[in-house]
C-alpha cells in the first residue's frame, strides 16, 4: 500500500507492507538518527513526534502516518543542535545511543511544560532509559538546556 | 513477530464490525503490547477515522472514547478536576510520556489486563463500558468476562457518572515505570466505600463496604482487604500484596477524609 505523510517537512509518498512500523520506515527513508533499542516499548530510543507529539515509533504502524506530519532529529535543525550542545557540555551524551529519543523528548517536553520542576522534567523523560550516563548529567543538561533564555537575559542585564 | 497482509481503516463502526466477526481480522488499539505477540492475521482494523478520540463531558457524564490515548486520561482537566487527580495519577508511572500518547483506553480496558492501573482506577467509579453489539452494561460486569480470543464486538466507549465521589488512587511499584506489584482506588460513595485493588497479580475487582466497617479507615482496610484474593510472582508473593493492599487502602481512606474536612473547613 501507498501512504503519504511529511516527514521533516518533506511531502514523501513510499510503498509500505501493512504491518510495517513506523521506525522502519523512517530508516528506509534515511533518518538513521531513529534508533532500534529495546523493540519492547520501554527505552524511548525510537522517539519521534507525530504531529508535534513524542511517540514510540516502534509501537506505530506507519500506516498511521497517513496524513501525518512526523519529525525526527534531523528535522529539528538549530533547536537539536543547541540541546545537544548541553547534552555534550554536561557529559550526558556518553555512547550517544539513546541521545536522539532524549533530544527529541526534551525538544517536546520543552513545547509541552511551562518552567517544569525537577518531579516534572524527570517524570517526563522517564520514558528515555540510559545505561551510561546515570541521569545526573543528563538532567544537569536539561536543566540549563531550559533555563539559557533566563540565564542569557540576567548576564546581559548585569 | 506480530504480521498482518491488510491494514484498513473503516469509516464507520458497523463496518468495522463486520470486519472484526472474521477470526483472521483484528482490531488494534495503540499496539503497544500487541506488536510483541506472534501471530499473524489477514487484516489489521484501526479505529482511528472513527472520531473516537475524544473526551465529552456533560453534567451527568464523562464519555471517552477507546482511542482516547493516556495520556489524555492524565491531562485532561475536567476528569482530574472531578475525581481529585486520580486519572493523573494512575497513569503516570505508566512507563513514559511517548508509550502514553500511543497507549488507548480502549486497548487497556478490554484488555482486561491484571497489571492495569487504569482498570483498577475506574473500577473504583461509576463505569460502563459501551459495545458496539453488546450495548451499554457496567464496567464491573464486563470485567468478569474471561478475555477470549472468540470475542468479537467493539469496546466503542466507555462513561463515568458524576455522582460526587472523592477518589484517591496509589501503587506500590518496585521501580519507576515498571508495573504496580498493587495498585488500589478507594472512592467514597453516597452508599460507602468502593475498594477497588488490582495487579494482585490478577486483573482488578472491586468491593462496595457499607456500614460499621467503613466507618474508620483502619477498619475498612482490614475488613476490604479480606475479601480480595491474592497471587504471587516474581514481583510479590500473596502474602506481601495482601499487606500492601491493607495499608494502601487505609492510606487512600485518609486521604479522602482529609480532602473531604478541607473542604467542609473552606466552606
Amino acid at each position: 500500500m501507498k501512504i503519504q505523510f511529511q516527514l521533516n517537512g518533506r511531502t514523501v509518498c513510499p510503498e509500505i507492507e501493512a504491518d510495517m512500523l513506523l521506525l522502519d520506515l523512517v530508516r528506509k527513508l534515511g533518518c538513521l538518527s531513529v534508533k532500534r533499542g529495546c523493540e519492547t516499548s520501554n527505552c524511548g530510543l525510537c522517539t519521534v513526534l507525530m504531529d508535534g507529539t513524542p511517540v514510540l515509533s516502534c509501537s506505530v504502524l506507519a500506516a498511521r502516518a497517513e496524513g501525518r506530519k512526523i519529525t525526527t532529529l534531523e528535522g529539528m535543525g538549530e533547536e537539536a543542535e543547541e540541546a545537544g550542545r548541553f547534552l555534550a557540555q554536561e557529559g550526558g551524551e556518553q555512547c550517544g545511543y539513546c541521545s536522539p529519543g532524549f533530544l527529541m523528548n526534551v525538544l517536546a517536553m520543552e513545547k509541552e511544560l511551562d518552567h517544569p520542576s525537577e518531579e516534572e522534567i524527570k517524570e517526563y523523560l522517564a520514558g528515555n532509559l540510559c545505561r551510561c550516563s546515570g541521569y545526573m548529567s543528563q538532567l544537569r543538561a536539561v536543566k540549563k538546556y531550559l533555563n539559557r533564555k533566563e540565564e542569557t537575559a540576567d548576564a546581559g542585564s548585569r | 513477530m506480530f504480521h498482518a497482509r491488510e491494514y484498513v481503516r473503516p469509516s464507520s463502526l458497523e463496518e468495522a464490525y463486520q470486519l472484526c466477526q472474521k477470526r483472521r481480522n483484528l482490531v488494534v488499539g495503540g499496539m503497544m503490547w500487541l506488536k510483541m505477540e506472534n501471530i499473524t492475521k489477514q487484516t489489521i482494523v484501526d479505529l482511528g477515522a472513527l472520531g473516537l478520540d475524544q473526551i465529552e463531558e456533560d453534567e451527568e457524564e464523562f464519555r471517552i472514547g477507546c482511542m482516547v490515548t493516556l495520556r489524555m486520561l492524565e491531562t485532561h482537566s475536567g476528569l482530574n478536576r472531578e475525581f481529585d487527580g486520580i486519572f493523573r495519577e494512575c497513569t503516570r508511572h505508566i512507563v513514559g510520556v511517548q508509550f502514553r500518547n500511543g497507549a488507548t483506553v480502549g486497548g487497556s480496558v478490554y484488555g482486561r489486563f491484571g497489571f492495569s492501573d487504569i482498570l483498577t482506577c475506574l473500577m473504583a467509579l461509576d463505569t460502563y463500558v459501551e459495545l458496539y453489539h453488546g450495548g451499554v452494561m457496567p464496567l464491573a460486569e464486563f470485567a468478569e468476562k474471561p478475555v477470549s480470543g472468540k470475542e468479537r464486538d467493539i469496546l466503542v466507549r466507555i462513561m463515568i457518572k458524576k455522582d460526587g465521589r472523592r477518589a484517591a488512587y496509589q501503587t506500590v511499584r518496585k521501580s519507576k515505570t515498571d508495573f504496580p506489584l498493587i495498585a488500589c482506588c478507594v472512592a467514597r460513595t453516597g452508599e460507602g466505600w468502593q475498594v477497588s485493588v488490582g495487579a494482585r497479580p490478577k486483573k482488578a475487582s472491586a468491593v462496595l463496604v457499607k456500614g460499621e466497617a467503613g466507618k474508620d479507615p483502619e477498619l475498612l482496610a482490614g475488613h476490604a482487604a479480606a475479601q480480595f484474593t491474592y497471587g504471587s510472582n516474581l514481583r510479590g508473593s500473596a502474602d506481601y500484596r495482601a499487606y500492601l493492599a491493607e495499608v494502601l487502602i487505609r492510606r487512600l481512606a485518609e486521604q479522602i477524609k482529609k480532602t473531604e474536612e478541607k473542604q467542609e473547613a473552606d466552606r
